[in-house]
């Protein structure tokens, strides 16, 4: 089968039609990765045996003539933060280079439960910290277009998966930015749901107050049928909002006509690329042709979003970092005298450069005469950034914005800058922080070819707008109207 | 310059890290850049706001009540065995760097 552009649809009814087999399109997707993954390095590993005997259970279901489940036969990449039942579970960190989860994540479970096969886990920056994916301990990921730039992070791997044809869809992990950024840079279409729509159980933990699951896809439909199967409360984990799941699909159907989009000044400042904001300006206008209607909105605090995200990110991921000891499943170095010399070397030689650095601030901001100046600083300005939003949507349904400041820049360019690295999520981080849902969908490319992405950012728990939205963006682009 | 030398010590101690004296170096200039960012902050008066910790605050709490029932929409009945069963000894050991089979094994931890 053409796998360029094959849509979960696509590939599932070909399965069901016995137009192809669910094990020919896996061979057919391990070949692409053979073919392409050396030059790009998206996955760190792959689970054939796991894969093969998927597609055999939904072959034997087509032959016998059942119905297959809404992704039945789909081939599909993980994010190596998401625990897989005896396949390696690294989150991009040589700490972790040898740890085989004895359980699955809930999303993981929910997507094989639907029919997908899982052809492997993709890279991504170590325990999700990163926004180019160079973070990752065993290499970076490379942009699928242009080998000499980032295919951003942190799933990176899952982006540059899809964007070249390696997986059909991919989950990944958003935090900051770490699902629609990456999209934004590939080209593919990233949606991270409201904070509590999909379970985190088995996600493992960067900064638990801000850790999305969410799909990584080539068009909107497939992110909307995605979304749909590993929604809704787990009781696994608390924090999995015991909310109805919509059907996405119905959702998407509905009209745009007459849906008020608001537009934030404080996106389109300094710092934004003039191709990249030529780009929105023109998507923004298209979505004004098919009915929309644009009203201006201020998200004030936007400035501080940044700040307040990297102290209450790394305070909770120095905290959540802390199981890392060598006792139970983490690298343990070799030849030490005492319990503590084993950690403190175990900790050094098993994380990279930038966990480090992220530790030590959020221990520094929790530490003791730092807590109320940092620490209890940035979540107050969490409340005000919260507020803005909400100020917002009372007068709009959804939020139009870029992506990225920029397209897809070069490796090692911001590598030695850690302030210009975070600087790179400046239009993501403050959904993570309100945890309100937001789509990352292709708005154009720019003279060099480098995709841009339109962010569409929604109400908590009203994913159905902006997929609609998307689509409506989606589909006007493609008619070319 | 507020972030010192002795500062990293103090914290890398805190936080189970050693650090070579290279990468305390590269720390004390990082911290200084990323928190001399971060003192944007102090621009905002924040002293009638109320801190944020969890999104979930503000859609699943049920404010008419009082104290942890507030959070009912976390809470779920206690079961036994718990939600899965427990992992059975052997497959909990199989990730750990060193093990007697019954154990997880450490290096000596009280010194005499």
């Amino acid at each position: 089968m053409e796998l360029a552009g094959l849509s979960i649809d696509d590939a599932r009814s070909a399965v069901q039609k016995r137009k192809t087999t669910a094990l020919a399109l896996v061979e057919e997707h391990y070949t692409q990765i053979q073919k392409e993954d050396g030059q790009i390095g998206a996955f760190l590993t792959l689970c054939k045996e796991r894969a093969l005997e998927q597609a055999d259970r939904i072959d034997r279901m087509a032959v016998e003539g059942k119905p297959l489940p809404p992704l039945g036969g789909v081939p599909v990449a993980i994010k190596d933060v998401m625990s897989t039942r005896g396949v390696r579970t690294t989150a991009g960190s040589k700490i972790l280079n040898k740890y085989i989860p004895p359980f699955d994540c809930t999303a993981v479970e929910r997507m094989e439960a639907a029919g997908a096969v899982i052809l492997g886990k993709t890279n991504c920056d170590e325990f999700a910290m990163g926004s180019s994916n160079e973070n990752s301990a065993f290499h970076p990921v490379r942009h699928p277009r242009d080998l000499g730039r980032v295919p951003g992070g942190s799933s990176g791997g899952s982006a540059a998966a899809v964007a070249a044809d390696m997986a059909v869809v991919a989950l990944g992990s958003d935090t900051g930015g770490s699902i629609r950024q990456p999209a934004s840079f590939c080209g593919v279409v990233g949606l991270m749901p409201t904070y509590g729509r999909v379970s985190r159980y088995g996600l493992i933990a960067f900064a638990s107050s801000l850790d999305h699951i969410g799909p990584l896809a080539k068009n909107v439909k497939d992110a909307a049928i995605v979304l749909r199967t590993i929604a809704g409360r787990d009781p696994m984990d608390s924090t999995s909002a015991d909310i109805p799941v919509p059907d996405y699909l119905a959702e998407l159907e509905k009209p745009v006509r007459g849906l008020k989009l608001g537009v934030a000044k404080e996106y389109f400042g300094d710092g934004l690329d003039d191709e990249v904001r030529h780009a929105v300006e023109s998507a923004i206008d298209k979505l004004k042709r098919v009915g929309c209607e644009v009203v201006p909105v201020s998200l004030p605090h936007t400035p501080y979003a940044i700040p307040a995200y990297y102290l209450i990110a790394t305070a909770e991921a120095s905290s959540n970092l802390a199981r890392y000891d060598g006792v139970r499943y983490s690298y343990r170095v070799a030849g030490v005298k005492s319990l503590s010399e084993m950690y403190r070397r175990s900790r050094d030689e098993g994380f990279g450069a930038e966990v480090k650095r992220r530790i030590m601030l959020g221990t520094y901001a929790l530490s003791a005469g730092y807590y109320d100046a940092y620490y209890l600083k940035a979540q107050k300005v969490r409340t005000l950034l919260t507020r803005d939003f909400e100020e917002a949507f009372s007068k709009v349904d959804a939020i139009v914005t870029p992506t990225s400041p920029t397209a897809a820049f070069r490796l090692g360019e911001k590598s030695n800058d850690p302030l210009a690295m975070y600087l790179a999520d400046i239009y993501t981080v403050t959904a993570d922080l309100a945890g309100i849902p937001g789509i990352s969908v292709p708005c154009g490319e720019t003279r060099e070819k480098l995709p841009i992405g339109l962010q569409i950012l929604g109400k908590h728990f009203d994913e159905g707008t902006i997929l609609r939205i998307a689509q409506a963006y989606e589909r006007s682009a493609h008619s070319g109207s | 310059m507020k972030v010192t030398e002795k500062d990293v010590t103090y914290v890398a101690d805190l936080a189970n890290l050693e650090l070579s004296a290279e990468e305390r170096v590269g720390m004390v200039r990082d911290l200084n850049s990323i928190l001399g960012y971060i003192e944007r902050l102090n621009e905002l008066d924040t002293s009638k706001v109320e801190p944020m910790a969890q999104v979930s605050d503000r859609y699943g709490v049920d404010e008419s009540k009082q104290g942890s029932a507030r959070f009912a929409y976390a809470t779920r009945d206690d079961i036994l065995e718990g939600l899965r069963k427990s992992l059975p000894q052997e497959t909990a050991l199989e990730n750990a760097p060193d093990s007697d089979g019954t154990f997880f094994r450490v290096p000596k931890v009280i010194e005499r």
